[in-house]
């Protein structure tokens, strides 16, 4: 499996995009950091060397770096709790972490952090096919799950591009989604219950085998909150039974906009697709060298519909799918006839973060959601901004829920080529909160989107994130600078701003 | 009208007099304890925006559930979750503070599953926006959904975006001839196979099952689960009535609403009078001198006092954990303690 590694390591050098100047550990008090844990953990627990920490400087977002103090790898809860204690008791980061392959930098460390890493916590500890649930650690790979439950009919529906390698514990953290999230839905959709531990040390039971729980939606927000407001150590999902059948149609497009439109018509003949995917050109001519998926590559956008269900069921859905796509013109039309030929056609979609590391020295991912109506308006603005940077841009699209994943093409070895693809993703970014939508729909803020919150929310409503993550962490020691920007970071980022014209958030306070 | 409820946020909050906030009132024998001045908001109301491809509806916080329900039914879609009208006809916003979902619950998901984005008025009253109109949103915590089934202790709700689904094409229902017991045995078998069930409940000796989906996915489930096919009418009616808490059974003066894993085995306790959500909920008349939350607890779930006088908490206790969040959570969204004092947690 190839991971997505979007920038090359030759770029390790930039400064991330925060910078942490109230918190600084000496070395003694890291040494005491470090012995502690040393005597908390059963051997090999701690990792302290320099060449021992590197493989956790990072996540699937290499383009920023930091190398933490030390590495915990607890095999247990009880060791879980005893690092948040420890940790606790010297004021210390932490930054838990699971597979590394997110792509927002959330589990790049905090340079005076321990990582806590939950990778030896992977254990299926019961799958209930009378319950149709599964209970978890958090280590427990998501594609891992649905091979424990293949025997009984069942399997966890979120599958994220990254499932083989991705971890439950960062699906949680991320709220992550997949291909089929349309009809199945998120994490948030498919998680019942998770126990975990405060930086306190203390246990907490968020929901449960039943579905409801007294008190607040504190499941909600746990999941999705980035590892900032608690260290989840067991996860309960939820299982559903694997559908007898499922087809793909593949259509091809001599234009975007009716690309979209058709997406849209799908939708309004009353279908929930099971998985609804588009790819523009640039993104297909990447891929099919590379898949050799046999896609239209004269087709300016080529839409995926996926159907699942009894065979009868699903010989009803194609066929309606083939008519409404053929009535929004498309001019070539494949159904899928065998289940190889479904994982061919869908192979494309899925390789296309590893097909633009193919064709290009360095690629970054944007992540941004918009109302689907507004698709070719975004899309006509990507090219002009591909002018503007003077870079290539592919562009791949969850269109059943109007998730975009432009890929921006870039060499890091050519000065000034990284900054100039950051500020194109940014724009991309702020152009989706401007059109009602939001400059993150599965990756997460992490260190990465950080100043494109201060796009998306009032100090206000970041007020009201950093209430939330008081109530969990009153102490702040669960990844810091993640997720939620200060007022002090976006009044910076405000300036920063300035020079290019127009002013984003005049409300803020200017310092 | 806005205006209004800002200005009575905002002097409340001045003189930390308690505000109890009030859409239709349908809900009012609901939760804790109902403290304050009526702060009416049904005024608030109209669709802010409805786009059926876009499968999302806007709409203001005192907006009545008839007038969406209405918009959605004319281009064929609908509030999949279902939420309960007590024979009337409740406002958006109350539908998301109480956080009730019908029997369409165990497989579509729940009222927090809908909820796409929100608006809240804070205690100075100022207007947040907390997720939006798109399917996938992780940008910030979810706020949205912890205002579900909040009763308004955080802030006054004043616009809800939410996820709307096509009316399934063909519904029919099934009546088989079972005790409670079994029937949560069947539930439960019937629900790890692959068959588009949508509801599932118990009443009076008779199992109820709903089919929702394509015509030929419905047959083949017939085929497999037996029972007595139930005319359109009488369905239609039953679903209903269930769905508005209209059922007979659930007019007994003492109500115990629990709520389990839809497999845990039949409680220690009298015979329930009605489940749903294919034995996920169960409905228990008074038990008396038995210790129903512990016997419940046991079970893997919680009990509410959903009628019936009490001296105690209505809601399942908290752990000390979970509860000192909620009180953290209060005091940082509402420090004055103005927003529906009591009604989710005694004393907050």
């Amino acid at each position: 499996m190839t991971l997505p590694a979007p920038l090359s390591a030759r770029i390790s050098g930039d400064e991330p995009p925060w910078s942490d100047p109230d918190q600084t550990l000496s070395p003694a008090r890291a040494q005491a950091v470090i012995e502690e844990l040393r005597a908390l953990l059963s051997p090999g627990g701690v990792l302290s060397e320099p060449e021992e920490l590197r493989p956790y400087e990072c996540d699937g977002l290499a383009a920023f770096r930091r190398v933490p103090v030390a590495v915990a790898l607890p095999r247990s809860e009880s060791e879980v709790r005893d690092v948040l204690t420890a940790c606790r008791k010297h004021n210390v980061p932490v930054v838990a972490r699971g597979a590394g392959t997110g792509l927002s930098g959330g589990a790049m460390p905090h340079p005076c952090s321990v990582v806590l890493s939950l990778a030896r916590l992977n254990q299926i500890l019961e799958v209930d096919p009378v319950a149709r649930t599964a209970r978890v650690q958090p280590g427990v790979r998501n594609l891992a799950v649905s091979e424990a439950a293949a025997p009984f009919g069942l399997y966890y529906a979120p599958d994220p591009s990254s499932q083989l390698a991705c971890t439950i514990g960062g699906n949680v953290a991320e709220n992550s989604g997949g291909v089929h999230c349309l009809k199945y839905g998120l994490t948030v959709h498919n998680v019942l219950g998770v126990r975990g531990y405060t930086i306190d040390g203390e246990r907490i039971e968020l929901g449960g085998g039943a579905l409801d729980s007294p008190g607040l939606d504190l499941l909600a927000v746990a999941i999705g909150s980035e590892g900032l407001l608690l260290v989840v150590t067991e996860v309960l999902v939820r299982l559903i039974p694997r559908p007898p059948l499922a087809q793909v149609v593949m259509a091809s497009f001599d234009d975007v906009g009716k690309a979209g439109n058709a997406v849209a018509a799908i939708i309004a003949a009353g279908i929930i697709p099971a998985g609804l995917e588009m790819m523009d050109r640039k993104a297909s001519v990447a891929v099919e060298p590379f898949v050799k998926a046999g896609y239209d590559l004269s087709a300016a956008a080529i839409l995926l519909c996926e159907a699942d269900g009894t065979p009868d069921e699903v010989a009803a859905e194609i066929g309606e799918v083939e008519s409404v796509l053929k009535a929004s013109g498309a001019t070539a039309l494949a159904v899928s006839r065998s289940e190889a030929e479904r994982l061919r056609f869908w192979s494309g979609r899925k390789n296309a973060f590893p097909a633009a590391g193919r064709v290009s020295p360095d690629y970054y991912c944007m992540d941004g959601t918009i109302p689907r109506k507004r698709l070719g308006q975004v899309l006509k603005a990507i090219e002009q901004m591909e002018e503007r940077y003077g870079l290539k841009c592919m562009n791949v699209f969850h269109a059943g829920d109007g998730n975009l994943h432009p890929l921006i093409l870039f060499d890091a070895n050519r000065p000034g080529e990284w900054d100039k693809a950051d500020r194109f993703g940014a724009q991309i970014l702020e152009l989706c909160v401007e059109l009602g939508g939001t400059i993150t729909g599965e990756h997460g803020v992490g260190i990465e989107k950080i100043n494109s919150m201060c796009v998306q929310f009032s100090p206000q409503e970041r007020a009201v994130f950093f209430a939330v993550k008081k109530a969990f962490d009153p102490h702040g020691l669960l990844n810091p600078g993640k997720a939620i920007p200060t007022l002090a970071r976006c009044a910076e980022y405000g300036r920063m701003h300035v020079r290019h014209g127009a002013l984003p958030h005049p409300d803020l306070p200017r310092f | 009208m806005l205006q209004e409820i800002r200005e009575r946020i905002v002097s409340a909050n001045r003189t930390a007099a308690p505000l109890r906030v009030r859409g239709s009132g349908t809900k009012d024998f609901y939760a804790e304890d109902l403290v304050g001045e009526v702060l009416e908001v049904s005024g608030h109301r109209g669709i802010v925006d409805y786009e059926p491809t876009e499968l999302v509806i806007t709409a203001r916080a005192g907006t009545p559930l008839s007038e969406i329900e209405t918009l959605l039914a004319a281009q064929g879609q609908f509030l999949a979750f279902e939420p309960p009208a007590f024979g009337a006809d409740p406002t958006l916003g109350g539908i998301i503070a109480a956080g009730l979902s019908g029997p369409r619950r165990m497989q579509a998901g729940a009222v927090r599953d809908f909820v796409l984005g929100a608006k809240l008025l804070n205690a100075e009253a100022q207007e947040l926006r907390f997720g939006g109109q798109v399917m996938k949103n992780v940008a910030g915590f979810d706020v949205s959904r912890l205002l579900c089934g909040s009763l308004g202790i955080l802030g006054v709700i004043t616009e809800v975006s939410l996820k709307v689904l096509p009316r399934p094409r063909c519904e029919e229902t099934l009546r088989l001839t079972l005790s409670a017991a079994d029937a949560i045995d069947v539930f439960n078998r019937l629900g790890s196979l692959p068959l588009p069930i949508s509801a599932a409940a118990w009443v009076d000796g008779s199992g109820w099952v709903r089919l929702s989906g394509a015509p030929s996915a419905i047959k083949a489930a017939r085929e497999r689960i037996g029972g007595d096919l139930v005319d359109a009418a009488t369905a239609g009616s039953f679903w209903d009535r269930l769905r508005h808490f209209e059922l007979p059974v659930l007019q007994a003066p003492a109500l115990w609403r629990v709520s389990v894993p839809s497999a845990a085995p039949p409680l220690r306790l009298s015979a329930p009078v009605l489940l749903d959500w294919g034995g996920a909920v169960r409905w228990y008349v008074d038990e008396a001198g038995k210790d129903v939350r512990a016997i419940v607890a046991a079970a893997g779930g919680t009990a509410l006092r959903w009628r019936g006088a009490t001296t105690e908490s209505r809601f399942h206790p908290l752990s000390s954990a979970v509860a000192r969040i909620h009180r953290r959570l209060k005091e940082r969204f509402d420090p004055r303690g103005i927003f529906n004092r009591g009604r989710l947690l005694r004393g907050l």
